[in-house]
């Protein structure tokens, strides 16, 4: 009931407006972009919204979230939804791609916060119903039993942190459910969207041992859906595993362990049907996440909610150039701003030509198909990849050693390669900025300046 | 990256002293009438001690009872001007002083010539003695003999100079007179009826100590009557007036506006300014034969002031004194900025430094890794220690400092080479010049005499770290029932680096250590190579002991490999001597160098690590294919931090 009235309901907010994604089901196809400052490219952009609640610390996690004192789940969807529609009405988007619900503990959210959210895009742009709407879930029973009304709210896609299959190793990084509450997450999730499912899982976790996770991962193919996504175990600075470390209680894999582990997903899963298709993502009968997909390409995107970083033209300020921009960090301040003026941006950084091109090469980069020609040509219509990048000899090495591959297709990183990409990413950026400066020079071309302000108006 | 220098640990660190307060001088300008002081009225004498047995604790005290400067507290190391002085409780530069002393009825010249205590710095000594006829040779009443008191004692002993003992320090709980006595007189052969028992920072006894000097020193030989000559025995420069030359009066006498002559340079100046140091300049209208002071007369160069120089009148020319030695250079550094944009400043800063020490030899050079920069050669580890500390401090220049070498020597034996280098035996100061074996005959290293006195407690110990240093013991002496002195050739390249750490360390701290030069000696030595993935790196060319090339190699390997991050395939970093490889270390490939986690959230600070990465790599230096930082070379080249 609720998921027909809300379709019904963007509809008739967005009348008249069609998007280009509509066809293809969410997932836009390259051709419907055209030159970086053709209002095409920044007539869409993606969504993300940042629930920043959490119910307890991850032992392992540094991001930005909160235990909240008190319930303010009223105030925060308000919030959310005040500073989706200012963002919209900022960036002039007529069509949201897609949208995204990350945390923090996003499932903690009431579903009809998701429903509320996405009846502001919808008020604001067209949001097609085809459009991809994930929500991350942690796979605790309460987790699971809020599926269906997420799903009645709008989502159509979720990402659920098992994270682990082993009990202590949960216990080990603070999680809150056990290997088996997870698997029925996984299980209901798949019920409820079929193909639309995406398990998140970390190596390198303590004590591990390739052996054990190789194991591991057997067992999470034979109840994951179509995608998976890896995560190597990063020991972060003030969390409380890095004192646990430090103090010597918990040990972690070493560097080769955590390779061979690495590489050893790499080849099950690739054994299983499912294809890499960026550095940390796996997908099989084409079940690609088409959110993160447009952060890779370089597209646009909007942040909502505290802490929330989004890359955006502000047009519905005269805006023409590219921005980066981010919401303030703390929940409580956060709500204040929005309430106060709408939204909490806390921080705007123009992006010069080079840093837009720079941050496609890194984005682009990270996938198994890389940069095609018409890609890069979107945003550097004057200097195609062969110019930029076919003459250092830096990347002739890389390329006759075979961890990159620069062909009529476009350039991207071997399959050995990918394992390296942050090893091979400096000497490009060090030949883009070549090239872009030698351009600059020869246009007399004057660019990249950034302006900060703290507290915009 | 940036270089802290090292706190020398030749000695014990003094508190810094911060009086900033300069000593009031009497204003007694116009009541010296020098011509009162006849050459039999005069005493010249200098202070010789191990660092901090209270060398300069005594000078403040017998400038004060002779009210050259005013009775306070405050009067810590007034001879010691420089901060790095105050800092390490050392004396680096020579100060001079005269005091008026009254005894039994009669006013007399005191020239007290202030000197450094560390045998680097003993051209400053030999120099400060040539004017003397005594030293007061001081001994901590607590510490006994050290190394340095021996090195300082047969320098005075050459000179032939009236040596008066004083034992300071009697006021400490654990001073030990008696027992000192018996060292002096077993190591100086001086009987202990001679030693004078004070303490310096009380004063107790001081009184006697100038008396000592009035009644044992004997009065400079020279007389007013002869025609004026004297002796440059140290010199300033001073950016306003130009050079102040120190100068000891041989004969006769020389008031303002005299014209004297250099004899080592036959130019001709006029006397602008002179007078006596007490210990600031106090002009004078004359200086008269047997007085010690300074000169200004419009030099505009130190070099015109060359040390040991004789000055004479224009009008009555005299045969020159003997003069000095040039300092010799025994350790040579490679010195280079931090950046190459600070290469200006810090050369004009290595400039004004070496003004006031022509002791520093100045060699320009370059390295790959490091650019251009020089080749400084010291007097020893303290003299380089120093020099960089002054280079800091004063003149606020950072500096890469490479490991120290020494002057290698290779006897020729190509004809042909020989006539191209003009002589058969050469210098190899760059290792990278080092000629190859089948061109020379022989090799030769720096040699040195090295002296240490310790408890008994650690001879075997020591013993065994000189065997390890090549030490050859030439002698070994009990200088009481508990302290021993050992005296032992070592070649100058094992003591360098870091044998003074190890032997303090060993001892507890109780053993101290000296060394004079002591020639050159045949060597096996070769060149050994650092490859990177068989290419040469240049910088990094090294001469060892054929015997020391292995544990050479193998540590330069290791610091390099800690210092060369992880490439995209494995690098092999080794030591080579000609074809043969003698140590090798394994730089293991990236297996995985990919951050896993990466979405549209915070990407700013993934693509900040990564500019960062760009700009590192840019600064690296390729050698074969294997990308190098800087760090990596100065991890390699510099001293070792502590």
């Amino acid at each position: 009931m609720i998921k027909h009235a809300l379709h019904a309901a963007r509809r008739a907010f967005s009348p008249g407006l069609r998007c280009f994604s509509e066809a293809s089901g969410g997932e836009i196809s390259e051709d419907v972009f055209e030159r970086a400052g053709s209002p095409r490219l920044t007539k869409q952009a993606s969504l993300y919204v940042h629930w920043p609640y959490c119910l307890r610390r991850c032992s392992y996690c540094n991001f930005n979230k909160y235990i909240p004192r008190e319930n303010n789940d009223p105030m925060m969807t308000e919030c959310l939804q005040r500073e989706t529609e200012t963002l919209l009405q900022l960036s002039q988007v007529s069509c949201i791609t897609s949208v995204f619900f990350g945390g923090g503990t996003p499932s903690l959210a009431h579903p009809s916060t998701i429903a509320a959210v996405l009846e502001s895009v919808s008020r604001r742009a067209y949001l097609s119903d085809k459009a991809e709407v994930t929500l991350e879930v942690n796979p605790t029973p309460v987790g699971k039993s809020k599926l269906e009304d997420y799903c009645r709210a709008g989502v159509n896609r979720f990402s659920i942190g098992v994270q682990s299959l082993q009990d202590g190793d949960l216990k080990i990084l603070g999680r809150d459910h056990s290997p088996h509450q997870a698997l029925q997450t996984v299980e209901e999730a798949r019920r409820l969207c079929p193909g639309r499912v995406s398990v998140d899982v970390m190596f390198g976790r303590p004590k591990q041992s390739a052996e054990s996770w190789e194991n591991e991962l057997s067992e999470l193919l034979r109840v994951c859906d179509d995608h998976v996504s890896l995560y190597q175990l990063t020991l972060e600075r003030g969390t409380q595993l890095f004192k646990q470390v430090l103090g010597g209680e918990v040990t972690m894999p070493a560097e080769d362990v955590t390779a061979e582990m690495y590489q050893c997903a790499r080849r099950t899963l690739h054994q299983h049907g499912f294809l890499q298709y960026e550095v940390s993502n796996f997908a099989r009968h084409k079940a690609v996440s088409h959110h993160n997909t447009s952060y890779w390409k370089g597209r646009q995107y909007i942040g909502v909610g505290p802490g929330a970083h989004g890359r955006f033209v502000p047009r519905g300020e005269g805006g023409v150039v590219r921005e980066a921009r981010t919401q303030t960090l703390e929940p409580d301040v956060w709500i204040r701003e929005v309430q106060q003026r709408g939204h909490g941006t806390r921080r705007r950084i123009q992006l010069s030509h080079l840093e837009l091109l720079e941050e496609v090469l890194v984005m682009g980069m990270r996938m198994s198909k890389g940069i095609n020609h018409k890609h890069w040509e979107l945003f550097s219509p004057q200097l195609g990849l062969h110019e930029v990048f076919g003459t250092s000899n830096d990347i002739q090495e890389l390329l006759q050693s075979g961890q990159l591959i620069l062909d009529d297709r476009g350039l991207r990183c071997s399959w050995d390669g990918l394992a390296l990409l942050d090893s091979i990413l400096p000497a490009l950026l060090v030949m883009l900025e070549r090239q872009i400066s030698q351009r600059l020079q020869r246009d007399h071309h004057a660019d990249g300046q950034t302006k900060r302000i703290s507290n915009p108006q | 990256m940036t270089y802290t220098l090292l706190r020398h640990r030749w000695m014990k660190r003094l508190p810094v002293f911060s009086s900033s307060s300069m000593v009031s001088t009497q204003t007694d300008k116009d009541t010296i009438d020098l011509s009162k002081f006849p050459v039999d009225r005069i005493r010249n004498f200098c202070i010789i001690a191990h660092i901090d047995h209270g060398k300069s604790t005594l000078a403040d005290r017998l400038l004060e009872m002779t009210g050259a400067i005013a009775t306070t507290d405050k009067n810590k190391q007034v001879l010691d001007k420089l901060q790095v002085e105050r800092e390490r409780g050392i004396t680096v530069k020579a100060q001079t002083a005269t005091l008026i002393y009254s005894h039994q009825g009669q006013q007399y010249l005191l020239n007290l010539i202030d000197t450094p205590g560390h045998v680097d710095f003993s051209y400053e000594v030999s120099r400060s003695i040539s004017a003397c006829q005594g030293v007061l040779l001081i001994v901590d009443a607590n510490q006994g003999i050290q190394a340095q008191t021996v090195a300082n004692f047969y320098l005075a002993f050459e000179a032939q100079l009236a040596i008066i003992p004083v034992i300071n320090k009697i006021d400490l709980k654990n001073a030990d007179p008696e027992r000192v006595e018996t060292q002096i007189e077993k190591v100086f052969d001086i009987p202990r009826e001679e030693c004078i028992r004070i303490s310096a920072k009380l004063g107790t006894n001081v009184d006697k100590v100038l008396q000592a000097v009035v009644d044992r020193i004997p009065a400079p030989m020279a007389s007013t009557d002869d025609p004026f000559k004297a002796l440059v025995f140290d010199s300033n420069f001073d950016h306003y007036r130009g050079v102040v030359a120190n100068i000891a009066v041989f004969g006769g006498r020389v008031k303002k506006g005299d014209r004297i002559v250099s004899a080592y340079l036959g130019k001709t100046y006029e006397v602008n300014e002179l007078g006596l140091l007490r210990p600031h300049e106090h002009p004078t209208q004359k200086l008269f034969a047997g007085q010690v002071g300074y000169i200004i007369a419009g030099m505009k160069d130190v070099k015109e002031a060359q040390i040991g120089d004789t000055l004479y009148l224009q009008e009555q020319p005299v045969e020159a004194l003997p003069g000095f030695k040039p300092a010799k250079a025994m350790v040579f550094a490679g010195m280079y900025p931090m950046d190459q944009s600070e290469y200006q400043g810090l050369r004009s800063a290595i400039e004004r430094l070496t003004l006031n020490d022509s002791s520093v030899t100045v060699q320009r050079d370059s390295s790959m890794a490091l650019g251009a920069g020089w080749r400084l050669g010291f007097l020893g580890l303290l003299h380089m220690e120093v020099f960089n500390q002054r280079l800091e401090q004063e003149y606020n220049a950072s500096v890469i400092v490479t490991a120290p070498t020494v002057p290698y020597k290779a006897v020729l034996s190509s004809p042909k080479l020989i006539k191209e280098h003009g002589s058969e035996e050469i210098t190899i100061v760059n290792p990278a010049q080092f000629p190859d074996r089948s061109v020379v005959s022989e090799y030769l290293e720096p040699m040195v005499l090295g002296t240490i006195l310790s408890p008994d407690t650690y001879t075997g110990k020591i013993m065994t770290l000189c065997l390890n240093r090549r030490g050859i013991q030439k002698n070994m002496v009990y200088i009481d029932d508990q302290r021993v002195m050992m005296k032992y050739l070592f070649p100058l390249n094992e003591i360098v680096v870091d044998f003074y750490d190890l032997l303090k360390s060993l001892s507890s701290g109780y053993a101290s250590f000296d060394y004079e030069n002591a020639g050159y000696q045949a060597a096996d030595l070769i060149k050994m190579n650092i490859l990177l993935n068989g290419q040469p790196v240049e910088e990094l060319i090294t001469i060892v002991h054929r015997g020391r090339a292995y544990s050479t190699g193998k540590a330069m390997c290791e610091r390099l490999k800690d210092s060369i991050p992880r490439q995209m395939f494995e690098v092999a970093v080794q030591a080579s001597i000609g074809s043969k490889v003698i140590a090798r270390e394994t730089i293991k490939a990236y297996r995985k160098n990919v951050l896993a986690k990466c979405y549209g959230g915070d990407i700013t600070r993934k693509m900040k690590l990564l500019k960062k990465q760009a700009e590192g790599k840019k600064k690296m230096r390729r050698i074969g294919n294997v990308e190098v930082p800087k760090d990596a070379f100065i991890n390699v080249l510099k001293r070792k931090d502590k």
